[in-house]
């Protein structure tokens, strides 16, 4: 299954970014090329919200039904989401700085990606910091489900209460509004980059399980070692 | 269980914890002192000025409120956590998540509230004066109890992790970013009389009774999982 998803993430990876760069107009609004970075930012944004959801999905599971496989996939899934996280805050960074002459404001959506970012790495640290795998999956898993309260932060963000206290610089928007060209590029980004978590994350939870179950005969088997 | 045995339980363990407490009374001091010493720290390596200095004040004041709550973190069941008591309060019969609300609120009591009682005294050191320190003290009042509740959770969850002081940092310094930027909020409003503080201060009262409500439950999940 892995190369499948690795080639649908290639694929439309390569169409997306064709398509944003050369079939899109040059200029939108009052921007330059440097818009285009919005067919990498906007799915990075999308998709870091996405994981750390199915992050929460994969540790309720876990501390439901105790299954270990859950949370083999939420540990799995938060490394890529923080990567995520990274590049929607590092190309916004890019672009601020060609669009707002700055390259750090803290307007409220910026700085709530920061804390999911913050948020990822405590999850990560802590799962990696106790070394029994049956407390560190239960912990992280809780921990993952009090940073829920970031997401819905993050998606609201947008609505400032008082324009002159916060100034949100990024303003509500609607799909409808944007032009199909730009739109076809965006849906490409965004399925490509779906794609490549899925591929990821299997790849990541396959090494997981096989360094939980090393000391199991059928992981000696498959590496080929002797079962000392 | 009736409720009054399970308040009866709630009442013993804060008796308990706050007579530890006063027979370790250097323990209780240090965060304090800690909390002078930092909020000192930026007069000294700024400047004197007394219009930064009202500036930079709240800012500075909840800053070093959140780390000196910090500090004092680690130990809310550690001893307990060392000498066994701890495992004997999940084995009692009255409710855990209550337990945990009554060594919370010693837990308050100890390092909260002194700080509390603490801030006119810095707020002094950086020219706030009359209705801000009132301010100061009220958001404070409402604020410190939920950084002792969120607290709460991260201690649970590191409880004899190797390194568990500053994972703990890690894992609660984002959790206590909306207290932060509410409580200095308040304060601000009030110094530079730009806006009314009782907005912030409503909120901050709002994020006590959520947290007061979840914030005991998730930490008694993580002491289940952390003591297996």
């Amino acid at each position: 299954m892995i190369p499948w998803f690795a080639l649908a993430a290639g694929v439309p990876t390569v169409f997306g970014l064709y398509w944003g760069f050369f079939e899109t107009p040059d200029i939108l609004s009052q921007q330059k090329e440097y818009y285009r970075i919005i067919f990498v930012h906007v799915p990075a944004a999308w998709m870091s919200m996405w994981l750390y959801l199915v992050l929460v999905g994969w540790a309720v599971l876990g501390l439901i039904y105790n299954t270990r496989l859950s949370f083999v996939m939420a540990a799995a899934v938060a490394p890529t989401g923080a990567l995520f996280t990274g590049i929607a805050l590092l190309t916004g960074v890019l672009w601020g700085k060609t669009s707002w002459g700055t390259w750090w404001d803290w307007d409220p959506r910026l700085t709530s990606e920061l804390i999911l970012f913050f948020i990822y790495a405590g999850y990560m640290a802590l799962q990696s910091a106790i070394e029994d795998s049956y407390r560190a999956d239960r912990a992280s898993a809780l921990l993952a489900i009090v940073g829920l309260f970031c997401i819905p932060l993050i998606y609201w963000s947008i609505n400032c209460p008082d324009p002159t206290q916060c100034a949100a610089l990024h303003a509500r928007s609607s799909l409808s509004a944007i032009e199909t060209n730009i739109l076809i590029a965006l849906w490409t980004m965004v399925f490509a980059f779906w794609m490549y978590s899925f591929a990821v994350i299997f790849v990541r939870v396959r090494n997981i399980i096989l360094e939980r179950e090393r000391n199991s005969t059928w992981v000696s088997k498959l590496v080929g070692g002797d079962p000392s | 269980m009736s409720t009054s045995s399970s308040s009866q339980a709630v009442l013993v363990l804060l008796r308990r914890d706050l007579t530890l407490a006063f027979r370790h009374r250097s323990e209780m001091f240090t965060p304090l002192f800690f909390f002078i010493l930092v909020t000192a720290l930026f007069p000294m390596s700024i400047g004197a000025e007394r219009s930064l200095l009202q500036n930079i004040g709240p800012g500075v004041i909840w800053v070093a409120a959140l780390l000196a709550a910090l500090l004092s973190l680690e130990s809310m069941f550690r001893s307990d956590y060392e000498d066994g008591s701890l495992e004997q309060m999940l084995l009692t019969p009255q409710p855990l998540s209550l337990l945990v609300l009554g060594k919370i609120l010693a837990h308050w009591l100890r390092t909260g509230l002194p700080l509390v009682l603490l801030a006119p005294l810095v707020g002094f050191q950086y020219y706030l004066a009359g209705e801000t320190l009132i301010t100061m003290m009220l958001a404070l009042l409402l604020g410190t109890p939920v950084l002792s509740l969120l607290g709460a959770i991260g201690a649970a969850l590191t409880l004899g992790v190797r390194g568990g002081g500053m994972l703990l940092s890690l894992l609660i310094l984002p959790l206590y970013i909306p207290i932060l930027v509410y409580g200095a909020g308040a304060v601000a409003a009030s110094a530079t009389q730009s806006l009314p503080a009782q907005p912030f201060l409503l909120l901050l009262g709002a994020f006590l009774i959520l947290a007061m409500v979840l914030t005991p439950v998730a930490t008694a999940a993580a002491l289940r999982i952390s003591l297996g």
